[in-house]
């Protein structure tokens, strides 16, 4: 005959209990504080995305912040909640009332941490979609730039100059996509002057293209007025080598700029988010010692799961498969699956 | 003759004590929120220190913080005394520290109305010292070879970029200085040899801003060069043209700036100053209605509580004399005995 063993037992008696019970609420309190922190940090990365979400064609997915907003709520309420248990532990009489509803509560909270598991590793590989995202939506931007007389398409300009001002970048991949785009509108070309129309008739599509970039591409920390027109042609202004000219625009592109912000923000969240887990299943096995105050004064044993691991994950396996089964045709007898 | 004297039984000198107890903690944190508050200032006024010629602004943020810190120890040693007050064994130890506590207290409270004064009236200042300092770094702005103003040019595009400014009184402070270095500038070209040659003192002059001025609200690309001529530009009117270029001033958006903060805060610090001068006043209810029980058997008689033993002139002389007469003193030389004025 196999004796069931629980799993990782531990003996306790009255003061190792309260201590214990001391100790808990207070991770409990601390748990809902980092509760509180993952919803927050939840909002402002929501706020984030729709502020540049003109960058990203309004196509980005909200589902990491919705995700963290939820967990933070959850979070909050399930710790409270523990913590309210934990303190009501060490008097028999209000643990009575707890008391049924403790085994359904762990079992809330084993799925709480699969959930936060889950979050932890969206929040690491949504970060390609948020790449490519940006590609897509910065390469529209660019196009739309001067197309400030276009309901919905107004305001691109003042974003796009906002943000390689703010972000302090050039452009998708750098400056040279400026050259590719006509980025001043037809409204404000000239079309008698024999120069505009040398231009517009260079290309295939009949755009007016050029070697500029617009004035939010300059870099402040450039010792001389921005050179922003002509940047190709070194004889176009005194002393000037496009070459090796290196702080007069911004270098960098705006894809990376903007993904290097989003990542390092999705990679700070997702390490607090493992931490919260390693927190949390810290708190789960010393629960069960709260369990069983019938005799407060006594010794009592505590354990990390009832039965073995494995028996445990069996029983929870049948459990489900009952429920499965209670879907189904449920007239008869029922496939009782007995552990 | 009393000021405010008031009846004082035995119950309303304990909830007296009680809530001077709470309040002083109120208060105190009241304090820690005053000097983070002129940290607040001061770290602001820094940021922008050098388009700024004097630093006579700094003394708002200094006086805050000084009466922050004071308001900390002022409240700690309320509560102290109102925790003692009760008790007519530890009472008497604070009898003499209470008329230096209580001069102290004053003094500063009144300091902390004087900060929330300054920082109302020191816009004058700060604007004069934002004028100067604004005109140097427009003049230095193509210094960027020039150690000490090498990065005149870097804070001024910032300064213009962030408050959406553009010059000193408008953008036409540009046109009067050279802001393109000769280094930039080749001199064998006609046009710039024209330039020169236009103006007494040689300089290289132009309708142009410099990029930090261009507004990206603008629905055209920025237009920066021949600003004041409208064939240069197709469809352009300089005269209608508004979003262009930021038509502000640096000048009157810092200052705008720094008075909505310090406004913002002068408020706080307002009602700061209210709750503190509440504190000293009950204080000084519960000090004198608990001495009228010093020496007594029952603890528990009604006394009476007043503001101020003599009238308000009276006080205030009884206190500056003892200062005077140390400075005074100091002075002359000491003979005989010196003719004590009388204090009634």
């Amino acid at each position: 005959m196999i004796v069931k063993m629980p799993f990782m037992p531990v003996k306790f008696n009255l003061q190792k209990r309260v201590k214990l019970a001391q100790g808990l609420w207070m991770i409990y309190w601390l748990s809902v504080i980092v509760g509180i922190l993952i919803f927050s940090l939840g909002i402002f990365f929501k706020i984030e995305l729709r502020k540049r979400s003109e960058m990203m064609d309004s196509n980005e997915s909200h589902l990491v912040p919705n995700l963290l907003i939820l967990v933070g709520l959850m979070a909050c309420g399930l710790n409270a909640f523990g913590g309210k248990v934990c303190h009501d532990s060490l008097d028999p009489m209000k643990f009575a009332k707890w008391k049924p509803m403790l085994r359904s509560y762990l079992l809330l909270c084993c799925g709480f941490n699969g959930l936060l598991l889950l979050t932890a590793v969206l929040c690491f590989l949504m970060q390609f979609a948020v790449y490519l995202t940006l590609a897509e939506g910065l390469k529209n931007s660019i196009k739309f730039y001067k197309d400030t007389d276009t309901p919905g398409r107004c305001f691109m300009k003042r974003t796009l100059d906002m943000t390689q001002i703010e972000f302090r970048c050039c452009g998708n991949n750098n400056f040279r996509d400026w050259f590719e785009v006509q980025w001043i509108s037809n409204r404000y070309l000239d079309m008698s002057n024999d120069l505009v129309k040398d231009r517009v008739l260079s290309n295939v599509e009949g755009k007016y293209l050029m070697d500029s970039v617009p004035f939010s591409c300059c870099n402040p920390g450039s010792p001389r007025p921005c050179i922003q027109h002509h940047l190709t042609n070194n004889s176009a202004h005194y002393d000037y080598d496009h070459r090796i000219e290196e702080l007069n625009i911004w270098t960098r592109g705006c894809r990376e700029a903007l993904f290097s912000y989003f990542s390092s923000m999705m990679n700070s969240i997702g390490m607090l988010i493992l931490a919260t887990i390693i927190l949390e299943v810290r708190l789960h096995p010393q629960h069960t010692t709260m369990e069983d105050p019938e005799n407060p004064e006594c010794e009592s044993d505590g354990w990390l799961l009832e039965k073995g691991v494995k028996e445990t994950f069996g029983e929870l396996f049948s459990k489900m498969k009952i429920l499965g089964k209670k879907n189904q045709v449920d007239e008869g007898g029922d496939a009782e699956a007995t552990t | 003759m009393v000021v405010m004297k008031m009846k004082f039984p035995f119950q309303k000198r304990v909830k007296l004590a009680q809530g001077l107890w709470l309040l002083s903690w109120c208060a105190a944190i009241s304090g820690a929120i005053t000097f983070s508050l002129g940290c607040i200032l001061k770290t602001e006024l820094r940021r922008r220190a050098e388009v700024m010629d004097n630093s006579d602004i700094h003394v708002v943020p200094n006086t805050l913080m000084i009466v922050g810190l004071a308001s900390l120890g002022i409240n700690y040693f309320a509560s102290k005394i109102c925790q003692d007050a009760l008790d007519a064994g530890r009472f008497p130890r604070w009898k003499n520290m209470l008329k230096p506590y209580f001069a102290v207290s004053c003094f500063f409270t009144v300091l902390m109305l004087l900060a929330v004064i300054m920082s109302f009236a020191m816009k004058g200042s700060l604007e004069s010292s934002l004028k100067v300092g604004l005109r140097n770094g427009i003049r230095f702005y193509k210094d960027t070879d020039t150690p000490g103003r090498c990065f005149q040019k870097q804070n001024i595009d910032r300064l213009q970029m962030d408050f959406h400014c553009c010059g000193n009184n408008d953008f036409r402070d540009w046109f009067e200085v050279q802001w393109i270095s000769n280094r930039y500038l080749d001199f064998s070209s006609k046009e710039v040899k024209d330039r020169i040659k236009s103006n007494v003192d040689g300089r290289y002059l132009l309708d142009g801003v410099p990029f930090s001025c261009c507004n990206p609200s603008s629905p055209r690309p920025c237009i920066q060069f021949q600003l004041t001529n409208n064939s240069a530009h197709y469809n352009y009117d300089y005269q209608t043209e508004e979003l262009n270029i930021y038509l502000r001033g640096c000048r009157e958006a810092l200052v705008h700036y720094y008075m909505g903060l310090m406004n913002a805060i002068g408020a706080g610090v307002l009602s700061v100053f209210l709750l503190q001068a509440s504190v000293l006043v009950s204080l000084r209810f519960l000090q004198t209605s608990m001495e009228a029980v010093a020496g007594n058997e029952n603890t528990e008689i009604e006394t009476e509580g007043y503001l101020l033993e003599k009238p308000l002139k009276e006080t205030i002389m009884e206190y500056i004399e003892p200062v005077m007469k140390f400075f005074l003193l100091t002075n002359q030389v000491e003979e005989g005995t010196p003719g004590a004025p009388a204090s009634t």
